[in-house]
């Protein structure tokens, strides 16, 4: 297939996980305000951190609050990862390989866009918005299904599914590390300022909850990093992510897995096997959460390279300097 | 004629204004093949028919069948206005439209090469060899080149219309990728899904297989001996206005859609760039000007092109749709010269007659145009899309001054034509039904042999009493019925 066009699927697919995984972000974080006693305030703030735009955010908006942070990361037309923002992307990958994916996935992200442009446009209560997040996260779900129902399951195909699992490993990696602002200060305060109430809503932001509750009961933030870490079955674990996308960069060049042919197999490869072998309490605790999040997308980062240099830039030729789309890749 | 919602429409009391109607006569009376889709419109509650041209427009919507507007900085996408009443074409006048459509394209084809080689039709003085050297689309870098199977316009859009007197003339030639054809064929999926009883009892003629015949027209070009050519379209990409059919035309003939940076020249081929290295491509229809082909050979500030695309063409090594130069019969001066230029090469009369045209190169015709330029209409030579446009009885004494100082200095580049009246359909505009006027773009592909859509785009002006049907100028389009011979 052309490079340019599996750039372009490959974008499209992280910018629709990546919108979903923002309104998945601000839900949960609706949900856990209205858990709070009054006064705790503060809960807006981490997302902003997170974003790595908090001095953008305070040049445009100033105070974190609510309807601020909601905007910012929903609504903002100028924040190149808002939710809108995300769809447009989207929406303009998909518009440039229309032929390559199928009609039904471009009428479903026609409408998704419009979906959100619709919410952009209204000035809405917070109780259609939480429909709206809702709204998105279903988008999502309906999106993938559609990709999966209608596309034959070949390169283009797995090119999706290896923009999405690395997105969303990222994402889930950037949830747990909000909370881990939020809760965990010093890596020796893990576990002694536990609250049941504020990992439920992490795990309920990822759906979740009643997984972990069937296979884990009880709630301590070591089996929730763990789980949402290195669980081999939950769909929106780092490791089942991992696991996934390589799987498919495999499927892509052909070589047998657990071997490598290029720069991208190789490093997924490593970081794969680095999860498989992990062990919550001494490679993750041990070492301190943000630590180990924070190197491990610093690795999915350089997976992402890796895929660009090899499928997208590589050029036998090298006149006409293969080009590739820069996109955005900071945080959210 | 006006409806309360819920009326039901009444031919009987429309009013045609005086002009060719397409679907009724000046008593109200349904044309040749027009007597089901009346008989059904007028069974139907006039609330309805509007109710499912909303359907219609936001099918059209959610399809994201749209195209985007120069100028608008917004970037703000636009839905083609689409009517739903169909615009009935009688199984007579088509079989007569295809055999003068087929012969127009058969003489320019000779004609184009001829032009690019023995130039005898200049030698024999029937068209003026200044004329012809001095268009703008003329490429002087074709000459001595032959096309694959001496195919030069694959592709071919001819605007007809038809005239108070209910004759049917050739308005224009498009050589050069003509476009629409994608909304021929998504109107027609939306009117079976708006009107499925109306479309099963008229026996309309199928368009569905526009894609596979464009296919075949393009798989015959390859180079000889390859069993299964690449054929790929070449968009100027996603912001250009056309670039859903692009998209569109890949999608259904099951090709890739490139651009040019996705194109390299490598070893004497012409190769794309995949996930796998460089692949190998023999056919091309090419959706982008001459001009931007290769800068190599044609504009050297083009980016949109391939560096060296154009050698590799000369050497026979990849084939192009349509051929470059091809634009040179499409001129609006060589135009006045098709009737000629058919009885030059095929001895025979034109079929389908021209619009009368005055040339402004020649000094008589040129003062006749300057004195009336309050009654023609007057156009640019060289441009399309109702670009560059003089609608005499629509125009201000400043704008007939700005044509007047244009055609003084540039007289080759002007042509003018009497104002016509264009024929109408009924068309919805908020709660009535009233006459629009029309236009009609038949798509013609060259291939083995020469194959005519059943139809084409039927392009309505939805401002009232306008006779600009272009898309950038306010214009629609509707589904274009060719009825069956029953």
């Amino acid at each position: 297939m052309l490079s340019r066009v599996a750039d372009s699927i490959y974008w499209m697919s992280r910018y629709v996980e990546r919108a979903e995984n923002l309104a998945r972000f601000v839900d949960v974080t609706f949900n856990m305000m209205l858990d709070l006693p009054p006064g705790s305030a503060g809960q807006w703030q981490p997302l902003v951190s997170t974003t790595g735009e908090h001095e953008w955010f305070d040049e445009h908006y100033g105070e974190p609050t609510q309807e601020n942070v909601v905007r910012f990361l929903t609504f903002d037309p100028e924040y190149p990862n808002s939710i809108l923002c995300c769809l447009q992307a989207a929406r303009e990958n998909a518009r440039s390989v229309r032929e390559t994916i199928s009609s039904e996935m471009w009428e479903d992200l026609n409408s998704f866009y419009l979906l959100v442009m619709d919410a952009a446009s209204s000035s809405d209560s917070l109780q259609s918005l939480q429909d709206f997040y809702h709204e998105v996260k279903n988008a999502g779900y309906r999106f993938k299904g559609i990709t999966d129902g209608t596309m034959p399951h070949g390169e283009p195909w797995h090119f999706a599914r290896l923009g999405r699992y690395i997105e969303r490993a990222d994402k889930t990696s950037r949830i747990l590390d909000v909370k881990y602002f939020l809760l965990l200060p010093e890596p020796s305060d893990v576990g002694t300022s536990f609250d049941d109430l504020q990992w439920s809503a992490v795990l309920r932001s990822v759906s979740g909850l009643e997984m972990f509750r069937k296979r884990h009961h009880g709630i301590t933030p070591e089996r929730v990093v763990g789980f949402l870490i290195l669980d081999r079955m939950f769909p929106r674990s780092i490791m089942y992510c991992v696991d996934q996308a390589d799987q498919s960069l495999h499927a892509i060049s052909g070589s047998p897995l657990g071997t490598f042919w290029n720069s991208a197999e190789k490093r997924m490869g490593k970081l794969r096997s680095e999860l498989a072998y992990a062990h919550v309490d001494d490679d993750i605790i041990e070492v301190g959460l943000h630590e180990f999040l924070d190197a491990l997308q610093t690795k999915l980062n350089s997976v992402g390279r890796a895929i660009s240099e090899t499928f997208i830039v590589a050029d036998a030729t090298k006149t006409n300097g293969g080009r590739t789309q820069v996109q955005s890749q900071s945080m959210l | 004629m006006s409806q309360s919602p819920t009326s039901r429409l009444d031919f009987s009391a429309y009013d045609t204004g005086g002009f060719f109607d397409e679907l009724v006569d000046e008593a109200g009376k349904p044309r040749a093949g027009g007597e089901l889709l009346v008989e059904k419109l007028e069974s139907l509650d006039f609330e309805e028919l509007v109710r499912r041209q909303a359907g219609a427009e936001r099918s059209l919507f959610r399809l994201g069948i749209t195209f985007a507007v120069y100028g608008d900085t917004k970037g703000k996408e636009k839905i083609f206005p689409f009517d739903i009443i169909p615009r009935i074409v009688p199984s007579d006048e088509w079989e007569w439209l295809e055999r003068g459509l087929k012969q127009r394209i058969k003489a320019l084809n000779l004609f184009i090469d001829d032009i690019y080689h023995d130039q005898q039709i200049l030698k024999d003085g029937i068209i003026p060899r200044e004329i012809v050297l001095a268009a703008a689309s003329y490429r002087k870098m074709c000459q001595g080149m032959n096309p694959p199977r001496g195919i030069w316009c694959h592709v071919t859009g001819t605007d007809l219309i038809r005239g108070g007197d209910g004759q049917i003339h050739v308005l224009e030639d498009n050589l050069r990728c003509p476009s629409g054809v994608s909304y021929v064929l998504q109107n027609r999926l939306v009117m079976k899904r708006s009107f499925p009883q109306i479309f099963a009892a008229s026996h309309v003629k199928p368009v569905v297989d526009y894609p596979s015949h464009l296919l075949k027209t393009l798989e015959y070009l390859a180079p000889d001996g390859l069993p299964n050519p690449t054929v790929v379209v070449l968009s100027p990409g996603s912001f250009n206005s056309a670039y859903y059919e692009h998209s569109f035309l890949a999608q259904q003939m099951g090709v890739e859609l490139v651009q040019g940076s996705d194109l390299v020249v490598h070893d004497g081929f012409v190769n794309m760039r995949t996930t796998a290295g460089l692949k190998r491509v023999d056919v091309i229809y090419r959706r982008i000007d001459d001009d931007f082909l290769d800068p190599k050979a044609f504009r050297p500030d083009s980016l949109l092109g391939v560096p060296g695309l154009f050698a590799v063409y000369q050497s026979g090594r990849v084939a192009l749709a349509n051929a470059p130069g091809t634009g040179i019969a499409d001129d609006k001066v060589i135009y006045a010269y098709v009737d000629k230029i058919v009885r030059y090469y095929l001895d025979e009369d034109m079929i389908i007659p021209n619009v009368p045209t005055y040339l402004c190169w020649d000094g008589k015709q040129r003062d006749y145009v300057l004195q009336n330029l309050d009654k023609l209409v007057v156009k640019a030579a060289n441009e399309s899309g109702g670009y560059g446009m003089l609608i005499g009885p629509h125009s201000t004494k400043s704008d007939q001054e700005k044509f007047a100082g244009l055609i003084k200095a540039h007289p080759r580049n002007y042509i003018a034509q009497p104002t016509l009246s264009l024929s109408r359909v009924p068309t919805i505009v908020g709660d009535k039904v009233e006459g629009r006027h029309v236009d009609l773009r038949p798509y013609i592909l060259y291939g083995k042999d020469i194959f005519v859509l059943p139809g084409g785009l039927t392009r309505v002006a939805l401002k009232k009493g306008s006779l600009v049907v272009n898309s950038s100028q306010g214009g629609g389009s509707k589904d274009t019925w060719v009825i069956e011979k029953s």
